[in-house]
């Protein structure tokens, strides 16, 4: 008991350090502020009229899969806070207190779950300007965006595991963006799937971000859920269970160069 | 588990790939007693610091830590060490106060005591003016003194310090010296890496000069200096002019033939006792003019050439050490 009590206010007091950083350092805040509301009106405004999306407008259609996108980058703030702390030598330290193995990683993740809220709610916002609107009750709705918080709560554990394995925070930023940007293209966030090629159809179709975005399409505008809500919750919780040991097996061999 | 010692190291190996960092490392510390652990970079000092406190596991070999295995009882060991390392390892976008309460927390200690305790830290290392200003505003001496506050945030029983004085400038130097002295005064034991032969000197109860990854030597200041060789006989002369004639005339008291460098004659002495008025009345009998005279002990420097056959503070590179 005493153990997971440690464990969770470990945690918490790595999750409040990682939150004080930003309206300490803002020029993070640019990357979940205005990066996404820029996307937004770069898709709506210069993308969007070449993109047909037969049966929706375009901006219902690209709303669940920008902030999709969103999210899943959201674990970037993760990705660069944890090698500055290896490369300024905040690990070693942490590895030599009488912490939690996980807290420095879960500390840092929780922190990303509360950017991301402000995320979706600038995006939510701005799209609502741009003229999208809900096709579905409010607990739908509410579901929808519990849904990419899970999501991108899964990826902030990946992006942990970029953090731990990368040389510095400039790599660590242009091993999460190689990584991630296919994934979130070749998917249905911003385009039908059917329009393109064949052999990326297919990787779209197995790809997990298709199924969040489907799932919150489902969710936000109430276009047929099959499997897809389900099927990415599962995906989510897969995810984080998986990079969570990754990186924390990682992290307790980490030391600082 | 013995309560003479407080760290304990027998047979210690580890490599990093085809780098062996460290080779066989033996060492005993005795509570309240500061060893400094004295060698040139990449010797391996770094290594054996992480070691002791939990970050590296060695591939062969054991060391104890206030009576606990640095590997099979590491969770428990954690809550008695304080570590400072080379870098200073704390958080730029805290303040100096957030900083060491986010420690004394992380340390589990009692509610309400990481806030008093960073306090009175901050007032010991004189950083109470700057307690509520971001660490990044901070210089490199301001740093490396809240890192060093951190380490003692859980007043630990044991204290390892990796080149807590590189880059700090004379003033803060001696101060950190002083809390050192301080905390060994109150029974804290401290293993302290460096490569300056003056800290060792002045702190370290006892010290091991340690390279490629063994040690090589170990004791006191003053045995480690006695195994180089007694005392030396250094004469300044008024006038190099004179240089023989004061070189046969004190031939007989040396243990060797004097050596001139400059208008300095130095020479290994046979007997200590009365080698300054015998040295005086030979000269003066010669009538060479003396400017100063003087009886100089080996420097720990000297210590270092002889045991290893180069000098302490050359730079190397750091290799796979920090690895």
């Amino acid at each position: 008991m005493t153990s997971l009590r440690n464990n969770l206010s470990d945690t918490l007091v790595l999750a409040k350090r990682s939150l004080l950083r930003i309206p300490r350092a803002p020029d993070l805040v640019i990357g979940f502020t205005i990066q996404p509301i820029m996307f937004i009106l770069l898709f709506v405004y210069v993308l969007g009229g070449a993109i047909s999306t037969p049966g929706f407008d375009y901006v219902d259609f690209l709303m669940p899969g920008i902030i999709a996108q969103t999210m899943a980058f959201g674990g970037f703030v993760t990705a660069l806070g944890l090698s500055e702390d290896l490369k300024k030598g905040l690990v070693d330290r942490f590895r030599s207190l009488p912490m939690s193995r996980s807290a420095v990683l879960a500390g840092r993740t929780l922190a990303d779950v509360s950017t991301n809220l402000v995320s979706i709610g600038i995006m939510l916002s701005v799209g609502l300007i741009a003229g999208f609107s809900f096709g579905t009750p409010f607990p739908n709705v509410l579901a929808g965006i519990g849904l990419l918080i899970l999501f991108g709560y899964s990826f902030s554990w990946v992006f942990a595991l970029v953090g731990l394995s990368s040389s510095s925070p400039e790599a660590s930023q242009a091993i999460g963006f190689t990584l991630i940007f296919p994934l979130t293209f070749i998917s249905s966030a911003f385009v039908p799937v059917d329009s393109m090629p064949s052999v990326l159809q297919t990787f779209a179709e197995v790809n997990p971000f298709t199924t969040v975005v489907d799932a919150v399409r489902a969710l936000f505008l109430g276009t047929p859920a099959g499997n897809d809500i389900w099927a990415a919750v599962l995906w989510s919780l897969g995810i984080a269970v998986v990079f969570f040991f990754l990186s924390v097996t990682r992290y307790k061999r980490a030391i600082s160069t | 588990m013995s309560s003479d010692v407080a760290i304990e190291a027998i047979g210690l190996r580890k490599s990093f790939g085809k780098v062996l960092a460290l080779d066989g490392v033996d060492l005993r510390v005795p509570p309240g007693t500061i060893l400094g652990l004295l060698g040139p970079n990449g010797a391996g000092k770094t290594t054996a610091v992480r070691i002791f406190s939990t970050l590296l596991e060695p591939d062969e070999g054991t060391a104890r830590v206030a009576g606990l295995d640095v590997v099979s009882e590491a969770a428990k060991l954690r809550s008695r060490i304080g570590l400072a390392g080379q870098y200073a390892a704390v958080d730029e976008n805290l303040t100096g106060a957030e900083n060491l309460e986010m420690v004394g927390r992380l340390y589990h200690l009692p509610r309400g005591e990481p806030r008093k305790r960073a306090a009175e830290l901050l007032e010991r290392f004189d950083l109470t003016l700057a307690a509520e200003r971001l660490v990044r505003t901070y210089s490199g001496g301001m740093r490396r003194r809240l890192d060093l506050a951190a380490a003692l945030v859980a007043h630990p029983p044991v204290l390892f310090l990796d080149e807590p004085t590189t880059g700090l400038d004379p003033r803060s130097r001696i101060a950190l010296w002083e809390t050192i002295e301080a905390r060994t005064a109150e029974g804290t034991t401290v293993l302290l890496t460096t490569q300056y032969l003056d800290e060792a000197d002045r702190l370290a109860d006892r010290i091991a000069v340690i390279d490629r990854g063994r040690v090589i030597a170990e004791g006191t200041a003053d045995e480690l200096k006695d195994e180089v060789g007694g005392e030396r006989l250094e004469v300044t002369l008024e006038s190099d002019d004179h240089a023989g004639a004061a070189i046969a005339a004190l031939e007989p008291i040396c243990a060797e033939r004097p050596e001139l460098v400059d208008r300095v004659l130095k020479m290994a002495v046979q007997r200590r006792h009365g080698a300054i008025a015998e040295a005086v009345r030979r000269l003066d009998r010669v009538g060479v003019g003396i400017e100063d005279i003087a009886l100089q002990r080996p420097t720990l420097d000297d210590v270092f050439l002889a045991i290893t056959g180069h000098a302490a503070e050359e730079d190397e590179p750091e290799g796979k050490e920090a690895a």
